[in-house]
């Protein structure tokens, strides 16, 4: 149980960096629901909230003050413990994930040079996929101790639609892998760096990805889940309080951090387009890296506000049909395809 | 069955082409419909801050008239509340005091005046039968309340303020319509 | 005692704790969350023997996806004291009876095994993906393309039983 004085020094280090990454996209998830719906609004010929604040800036505080205050609600049939639990798996696997991912190059300070990463597992990807399965534990343990029919319901109806979309998607992501050739997501981007985008090797592979990323996210087109036309409200119906904002700011979070490993795996993470950044000083190249991050971040995020409000859900069957039928064939395909390609030209 | 207008579209029920199976295109199109709407002007007015203007014909809630030397119009004829269909309007008639010059136009004015503004349906014609343009509808909304008895409104809340004592009160009351031509 | 140790009998009490308490839990959904519980600690155990891929595998196919089809099914089940079948003795009996069978050949197999060589902490690449793929497509190409074989084959499969409207 002996720590060195400089493995002390790497501890706080990174315990600094989680806390700075785990509030930051915490941050991020509150505005970015305050994004949602400035976006709806403005797509759809309205203002939006203007009145909390500056420009309605105040609004997601506003909305957590709310949800904190409200009454707490437990129903009498369910499971205590996994109905608390199920709302914390959400938050957690969320949020989880935001450890493999570089958030931009090395930043000197105080002589140390730390990298913008929480870990750089040598299994990054693989590890992302993981904690992206384990997210539907939340809300299945949620909507089964809710006792109710349509939580239920909305419950199966998301494991067994992030159970299909993931076949697809990890399909897609083999392709990738052949291509570069690793799992570490910041070599990735380092090569990424030094060649070009990946989107130019797996354009089809990138779109799988990327209805594959929609459907994980429980994001229309794929909320069946949630359907509020039909489930009531889907898996949270019977939530209330903090609870149900736990679940909601995990769809959130959930949708910040696939926009950050679409970005990653597919538009150079932190590497900004048309700039060399061996020329910069250290903390600048790592600034502009965060910056490009952020950008390629907003891009994707304002994309699955506008698929939201432009395409109606999809029907369960269609959503089925769309995931066995064709995704899965047409990752399989690109996969021989890529394959192919690399085995061809011999890389 | 003819058409009574050339708007009707009949549904191409022919199989879809695989252009059309991709669902791809049709995606982007409406993708782009809502993108295009980024750009569309916002209808939405910012209420308090802005107000939309009242048309010239807007009847909200009823005034009780005075004339420019603060007596009161009403003679208690009832022709309002006989002309109300609502049948939202009572009162009960007195006869001037001597003395009582100052305070009321003619010789018998209304003690009671009541108008129950949960049945009232803003007509209007109370303001057409009142032959003394005593009543009218001004620019403003009935507020909402917790209790139905605040909604009986009588005197104290119909009676516009007093044109000597509180002018610009009364000019505001009085709205931006010319009601008093039809005194002179 | 160092970290490692420390770690590994933290797991180890995790993994058999949740074990046993996945068999003696009433409720099935219970059993199903300690099963998760299990394969976490076994996960852990890998990623101390340094194979982070078979760490991560485990995760993703037992804990995400095969405990998930679990949870679907007991969850769609009415599962409670009135509709649970009564066992007779001799079925009751037969468990036991078999149970302890497996119990003395693992107890047996614990008692052979050469206690000087011990497990190998933090050492070793035999779980690390590269050498894992080169040994399965070196040494153990046969049986790994039979394998792939077998599950392409479920996964044609799948998609025909789909496509069957």
């Amino acid at each position: 149980m002996m720590l060195q004085a400089i493995d002390l020094a790497l501890v706080i280090e990174k315990l600094i960096l989680i806390v700075i990454v785990i509030s930051a996209s915490l941050v991020i998830a509150m505005y970015t629901t305050f994004a949602e719906r400035k976006v709806a609004a403005i797509l759809q010929d309205r203002r939006g909230p203007n009145r909390a604040g500056p420009f309605g800036l105040l609004q997601p505080l506003a909305d957590g003050l709310k949800l904190f205050f409200k009454e707490e609600i437990i129903p009498n049939f369910s499971s205590k413990f996994l109905f608390i639990l199920g709302p914390a798996l959400a938050m957690m696997t969320a949020m989880m994930t935001s450890a493999v991912i570089p958030w931009g190059d090395k930043i000197e300070f105080f002589g140390r040079s730390v990298a913008l990463q929480i870990t750089d597992v040598n299994i990054g990807v693989l590890y992302v996929f993981g904690v992206v399965s384990l997210g539907v534990y939340g809300i299945m343990i949620g909507s089964w101790a809710s006792n109710n029919k349509f939580s239920l319901l909305g419950g199966l109806r998301a494991a067994s639609q992030i159970i299909s979309y993931e076949l697809a998607m990890g399909i897609s992501m083999i392709a990738l892998l052949m291509v570069t050739g690793t799992l570490s997501l910041k070599e990735m981007v380092i090569q990424q760096q030094q060649t070009h985008w990946n989107i130019i090797n797996q354009p089809l592979g990138f779109l799988i990805f990327l209805i594959c990323a929609f459907a994980e996210c429980n994001r229309t087109p794929f909320d069946l889940p949630e359907a509020e036309n039909e489930l009531i409200g889907g898996y949270h119906t019977e939530y209330s309080s903090m609870k149900l904002g736990f679940y909601l700011f995990a769809e959130y979070i959930n949708m910040f951090i696939s926009s950050v490993i679409m970005a990653t795996l597919f538009f150079g993470g932190y590497d900004m387009p048309f700039v060399n950044e061996a020329l910069l000083s250290p903390n600048i190249a790592a600034l502009v890296g965060i910056a490009a991050l952020m950008g390629k971040v907003i891009c994707f995020i304002f994309l699955f506000m506008w698929v939201r409000w432009t395409i109606p859900r999809f029907r369960y069957d269609q959503l089925m049909h769309l995931g066995w039928r064709i995704l899965i064939p047409l990752a399989l395909f690109n996969m021989l395809a890529t394959g192919g390609v690399i085995l061809y030209f011999g890389k | 069955m003819q058409a009574l207008t050339n708007k009707s579209k009949q549904v191409n029920r022919a199989p879809m082409s695989f252009i059309e199976r991709l669902y791809l295109p049709s995606i982007f199109k409406g993708m782009l419909i809502t993108f295009s709407h980024i750009f569309k002007k916002k209808p939405t007015i910012n209420y308090p801050e802005k107000q939309r203007p009242f048309s010239p014909v807007f009847r909200g809630l009823q005034i009780l008239n005075r004339d420019e030397e603060g007596r009161e119009n009403c003679t208690a004829c009832g022709l309002c509340a006989v002309a109300c269909p609502a049948e939202a309007i009572t009162m009960e008639a007195a006869e001037r005091q001597n003395g009582e010059e100052h305070l009321y136009k003619e010789e018998k004015y209304a003690a009671k005046y009541e108008i129950n503004m949960l049945r009232c349906i803003f007509c209007g014609l109370c303001e057409e039968a009142c032959p003394k343009d005593a009543i009218y509808l001004s620019e403003t909304f009935t507020p909402a309340d917790y209790q139905r008895k605040q909604f009986i409104y009588n005197k104290t809340d119909l009676l516009i303020p007093h044109p000597k004592e509180n002018p610009d009160a009364y000019e505001k009351a009085l709205g931006n319509r010319p009601k008093r031509e039809s005194v002179n | 005692m160092n970290i490692t140790t420390l770690v590994f009998i933290l797991l180890s009490l995790l993994a058999v704790g949740s074990a046993i308490m996945m068999i003696t839990s009433k409720s099935p959904v219970h059993s199903v969350l300690w099963l998760i519980v299990v394969f976490f600690a076994i996960s852990g155990h890998y990623i101390l023997m340094n194979a982070q891929f078979l760490a991560i595998v485990n995760i993703i196919v037992y804990a995400g996806a095969i405990m998930v089809l679990f949870l679907f099914v007991v969850m769609l089940m009415n599962l409670n004291k009135e509709t649970e079948p009564v066992k007779n003795y001799r079925l009751q009996l037969i468990g036991v009876v078999s149970g302890g069978c497996l119990l003395l050949i693992i107890l047996s197999a614990i008692m052979k095994i050469d206690t000087q060589q011990l497990v190998e902490m933090k050492v070793g690449d035999a779980g690390l993906i590269q050498s894992l793929g080169k040994n399965l497509f070196t040494n153990y190409v046969l049986p790994f393309e039979i394998s792939s074989v077998l599950f392409l084959s479920a996964m044609i499969g799948a998609v025909v039983i789909g496509k069957k409207d």
